[in-house]
């Protein structure tokens, strides 16, 4: 059956088609995971709302709490953003091991968070980062922590007439280290073995406030507990970077063995790139070496 | 619904379903062929087209989305550089994967002109990430991106 499609042009027009009775509809944005899954029969929604033209849903603003993002940022523009850049270097070394550049060129931010992948590159960057998601309905607006929005294995708060509308990514503390790192098979084109987003604070030579999460090792994006509990209050030695990573590995994730790693694999690799991101000096590393 | 856009420089209205493949469209509905299906799913290039100037896989892009849109497929025109210098290194064996390479070659090969950045080895892997070829090892492909990016108009 062929769905009923609304192509929106405004963010009124998308809120009332989600409003409608009957069906839930299915937001389609830059449809990278949707038209794969509408093709594959995986997902055979009777009603699709486009909202890829909805203007309200688009750009980078800045605001006093902090820098909001549309649900309609795609990589590539996030990759080109400089506010992006000097404030969320973590979010834009995220975008871009996302896919190739055709991917990067439709793949959006409300996508991401919207299908809700353990896999997602960008969702353990902005729950590292303490990101707000807000939510629009014809009801109101409401926002989320995206640590509590992603609630479970492909599972997010969003209620079905709700749609993603932005991001916000709060203001940054004056000293700060924000560290990615994704592991695949290449370095393109890859879904994560395991990704880790950690962003750190510091107060002279210690950690003042820690916030960190991981990709592809557990049922959802994880929130790294554990790691954030070791660090705070410490200087960053080597033996803490180790030690902490190690107790990480241990409590905080739950890989599982699928088609793109094994769960042995995961928790091993996963204390070692944490304790090596850990120790890195200067943050995000542009890429990881090859 | 009625889809209004500029194919190869052509002026075009049909009525489509919104959710059709651009690949569809292009393929079947306008019989141009040049552009090819590899996977279906987003991962190989083959079906690589630009649209308003950037690169994007025609097998994920819904009719909808390029309503009032340029569109520039492999016959398009401004390909005929590029072409030349996949002839030239026999930088194709089956030709699957060859309109794709093409088309993100020149969509690289004009950014670097664009930024004055000198055209590398790294670089063009990386623009050409998304773009698989099971039959030639890369090696020509990428000899011939670089000599495509690195002629000068
Ligand atoms: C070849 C390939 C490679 C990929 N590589 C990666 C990768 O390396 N890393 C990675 O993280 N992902 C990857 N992906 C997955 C995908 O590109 C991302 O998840 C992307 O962010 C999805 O965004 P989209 O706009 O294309 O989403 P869509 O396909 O349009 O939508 C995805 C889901 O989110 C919902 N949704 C979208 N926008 C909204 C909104 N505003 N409000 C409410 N719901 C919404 C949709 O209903 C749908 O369920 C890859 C996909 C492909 C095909
Ligand atoms: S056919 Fe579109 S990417 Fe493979
Ligand atoms: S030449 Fe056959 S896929 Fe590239």
């Amino acid at each position: 059956m062929t769905p009923e499609v609304t192509v929106a042009r405004s963010l009124d027009e998308a809120l009332a088609a989600l409003a409608r009775d009957g069906a839930a509809a299915h937001v389609l944005a830059g449809g990278t995971d949707l038209m794969v899954e509408l093709r594959t029969g995986r997902t055979r929604p009777e009603r699709v709302v486009d909202v890829w033209k909805v203007g309200e849903l688009r750009g980078v603003r800045e605001e006093n709490e902090g820098l909001r993002l549309g649900a309609l940022s795609t990589c590539a523009e996030l990759l080109r953003d400089s506010r992006v850049a000097s404030h969320a270097p973590l979010l834009v070394a995220a975008c871009r091991e996302v896919g190739a550049e055709q991917i990067q060129a439709r793949a959006t931010l409300g996508g991401n968070l919207g299908t809700a992948s353990p896999a997602a590159d960008l969702n353990p960057a902005l729950v590292a980062l303490g990101a707000r998601v807000r939510l629009r309905s014809r009801r109101g607006a409401r926002e989320v922590a995206v640590d509590e929005f992603l609630c479970g294995y492909r599972k997010t708060l969003r209620e079905r007439d709700e749609l993603i509308e932005s991001v916000l990514v709060p203001t940054r503390p004056a000293h700060e280290r924000q560290l990615w790192r994704k592991v695949g098979t290449r370095r393109a084109q890859s879904i994560s073995k395991l990704t880790v987003a950690v962003a750190l604070a510091f107060e002279g030579a210690c950690v003042s406030a820690v916030r960190a999460a991981a990709g592809s090792v557990g049922p959802r994006t994880l929130r790294l507990a554990t790691l954030e509990r070791e660090l705070v209050g410490r200087p960053l030695s080597p033996a803490l970077c180790r030690s902490a990573a190690a107790a990480c590995a241990r409590a905080d994730i739950t890989p599982i063995d699928d088609v793109r790693s094994t769960a042995l694999y995961r928790r091993h690799a996963f204390a070692r790139v944490l304790a090596t991101l850990l120790a890195e000096p200067d943050g995000v590393p542009a890429c990881p070496p090859s | 619904m009625k889809l209004q856009f500029t194919l190869n420089g052509e002026r075009l209205e049909l009525d489509v379903e919104p959710l059709r493949r651009l690949l569809d469209v292009v393929r079947d509905d306008l019989a141009l062929t040049g552009t090819k299906e590899g996977c279906g799913e987003g991962e190989c290039g083959a079906c690589s087209v630009l649209v308003d100037g950037v690169v994007v896989n025609s097998c994920l892009v819904p009719a909808s989305q390029v309503d009032g849109c340029e569109v520039v497929t492999i016959e398009g025109a401004g390909f005929e550089r590029v072409r030349q210098c996949f002839l030239e290194q026999g930088a194709a064996q089956c030709g699957i994967c060859t309109p794709g390479m093409i088309v993100m070659t020149r969509a690289w090969a004009e950014r670097c002109r664009r930024e004055g950045r000198e055209p590398g080895l790294d670089d063009a892997r990386t623009a050409l990430a998304g773009n698989l070829c099971r039959c030639t090892g890369y090696g020509a492909i990428l000899r011939a991106a670089l000599d495509a990016a690195k002629e000068r108009p």
